[in-house]
């Protein structure tokens, strides 16, 4: 149960805007660890290094044994860190079985393992089923989250990032969406969340850590976090 | 009759346009650039083409295979050398890269092979056939150049839409992040795209230069712009826009020559295009750019 990620004083730049300041936190394997911050407070940012998606100035990321903040996009997905976007991101344009195939383009292990895990997901997102030959553009918002969330489980990651998995949607949709991330967990997919919606994020995760304008202001036990009083005035809604 | 004559020459001659939009329209949907050095692949094309088959007497399909593994190498080069360090850069930068890269190619043909037009063989050896008691007569070319189009247009529509390696360029050019979340190497998916549109574009130049037999350093630059234009008037990005664009540009030139003016006609076929972008300035198949809340 030792560190799957860690995220060590990473710095990242967009042109001469300092977005992310000396950033440490990490994340040990099995847990749910939540990022929350304000809108603009880096998460993003940070989800994007993470993946490979941006370069770093400073510091370094190294999972499962691997640096991989010099290791580009496409081969960070190959060592099972998967990243369900901001935004979710489904190929509109494709059908909901398309985007799933495209989760497992990775895949070498055979049609077989693959159909496996199409009827996995189809399980877990039964609503998918249902819509399997609609183009994803079609779907409502949180059909297509949850399209989002079945295309990064099928590459069969070991460590799932979700970036705001609940923005946009209704309070109902958002606890169904929560109970998925936590069965994602339970089924052994370590997960770092990036959440506004702190009050929920702080419900599910074992540990959390709180970003400010690109450096971290708090860490500790999500419970903890939940109960410090900073924390319920500023991400809380507590007066 | 003589209407119908005109009118499959025009489909033959936008059978070569839209197969040159096809390079256009797929490097820009995927790596979202125009690449305008395109035409002047096709005129690189034909040169080698007119070596082999004209000079050396190879086989023709071998001499057209040949062109094809030379455009495919250099349409690679070209993205490698030219166009991927400015990925990222603004797009103004990039479509100056390719004026220049353009320039740069007809350059290098005329020092290496001078300016005077050359006389092209062609490829064809199809007999002409005769309709209609010898009203409407076809020529081998024009059967060819129209087959060629639909067999590579059927091959393509599969290959994008029935393998993983077309869905990889399909997610490339919708969401070029997400694509790489899924684990696409987009460089490679890009110098896929480019080894395409430089394959199709040997083609084209083959069978441009077997139905207009002159050849010279300038031949691919007109071709290449009517096929930016097709793909501009088909919705550039679109495949099918490709090929629709590419056959109604060639129809409406083959027939404004015929009964307007020949010197118009390519007035006219911008005329037209200006006319479609203003109806529907995303072309007739192009979709509209999905913003994202
Ligand atoms: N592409 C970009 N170019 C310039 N600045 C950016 C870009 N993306 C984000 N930023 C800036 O970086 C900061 C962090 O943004 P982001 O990581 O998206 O925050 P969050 O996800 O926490 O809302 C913000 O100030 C934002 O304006
Ligand atoms: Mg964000």
């Amino acid at each position: 149960m030792g560190e799957m990620l860690s995220v060590k004083n990473i710095n990242v730049f967009y042109g001469s805007i300092h977005a992310i300041r000396d950033v440490s936190f990490y994340v040990n394997e099995g847990e749910i660890v939540t990022l929350i911050g304000a809108n603009g407070a880096g998460k993003t940012t940070t989800m994007h290094a993470i993946s490979g998606l941006l370069k770093l100035e400073r510091g370094e990321i190294d999972y499962c044994g691997h640096v991989i903040s010099k290791m580009e996009a496409h081969k960070i997905i190959r060592l099972g860190l998967a990243q369900v976007p901001e935004g979710r991101r489904v190929f509109s344009g494709l059908t909901v079985q398309q985007n799933l195939q495209m989760g497992a383009y990775t895949r070498k292990d055979g049609k077989e393992a693959v159909q496996n895990d199409f009827d996995m997901v189809f399980d877990l997102l039964p609503r998918l089923k249902e819509r399997r030959n609609q183009p994803a553009g079609t779907l409502s918002g949180g059909e297509q989250q949850m399209l989002a969330i079945g295309r990064a489980l099928m590459c069969k990651p070991k460590m799932l990032l979700l970036d705001e998995p609940s923005m946009g949607l209704s309070p109902l949709l958002v606890k169904e969406i929560f109970k998925i991330i936590r069965d994602v967990n339970r089924n052994g997919v370590t997960v770092l969340l990036v959440e506004q919606n702190a009050k929920m994020a702080l419900e599910i995760a074992n540990r959390a850590y709180v970003l400010e304008t690109g450096t971290i202001k708090m860490e500790g036990e999500a419970t903890e976090l939940a109960n410090n009083i900073e924390v319920r005035k500023a991400y809380l809604g507590a007066q | 009759m003589q209407f119908l004559t005109y009118l499959i020459n025009g489909i033959s001659l936008g059978s070569v346009y839209a197969l040159i939009a096809l390079g256009y329209t797929m490097v820009y949907g995927i790596a979202k650039m125009l690449n305008f050095a395109h035409g002047d692949v096709i005129m690189i094309g034909s040169y080698v083409v007119f070596f082999a088959f004209g000079s050396f007497g190879l086989n023709p399909i071998v001499s057209v295979l040949l062109s094809m593994v030379v455009c495919t190498i250099l349409g690679i080069t070209i993205e490698r050398v030219a166009y991927r360090p400015l990925r990222g850069a603004p797009s103004l930068a990039v479509l100056i890269t390719a004026i220049g890269v353009s320039y740069l190619l007809q350059q290098v043909a005329q020092l290496l092979w001078k300016s005077d037009p050359k006389s092209f063989k062609s490829v064809v050896g199809l007999q002409p056939v005769s309709m209609f008691g010898g009203q409407l007569v076809i020529s081998g070319e024009t059967i060819v150049t129209i087959a060629a189009c639909i067999v590579i247009m059927i091959a393509l529509t599969l290959f994008i839409n029935h393998t993983s390696t077309g869905h990889a360029m399909l997610a490339v050019s919708e969401d070029r992040g997400a694509a790489q979340l899924m684990g696409v190497n987009v460089n490679a998916t890009i110098s896929l795209t480019f080894a395409i549109g430089s394959a199709l574009a040997a083609v084209a130049g083959a069978l441009l230069c077997s139905s207009y037999p002159t050849l010279q350093p300038t031949t691919g630059a007109m071709p290449g712009i009517k096929a930016f234009v097709a793909a501009v008037f088909g919705g550039i990005g679109s495949i099918p826009g490709a090929f629709i664009g590419g056959i109604l540009l060639g129809v409406i030139e083959n027939l404004s020559k015929a009964y307007i003016s020949t010197q118009l006609s390519d007035a006219i076929v911008f005329m037209v295009l200006i006319v479609v972008l203003l109806v529907k300035p995303t072309g007739l198949l192009g979709k509209k750019i999905n913003v994202k809340v």
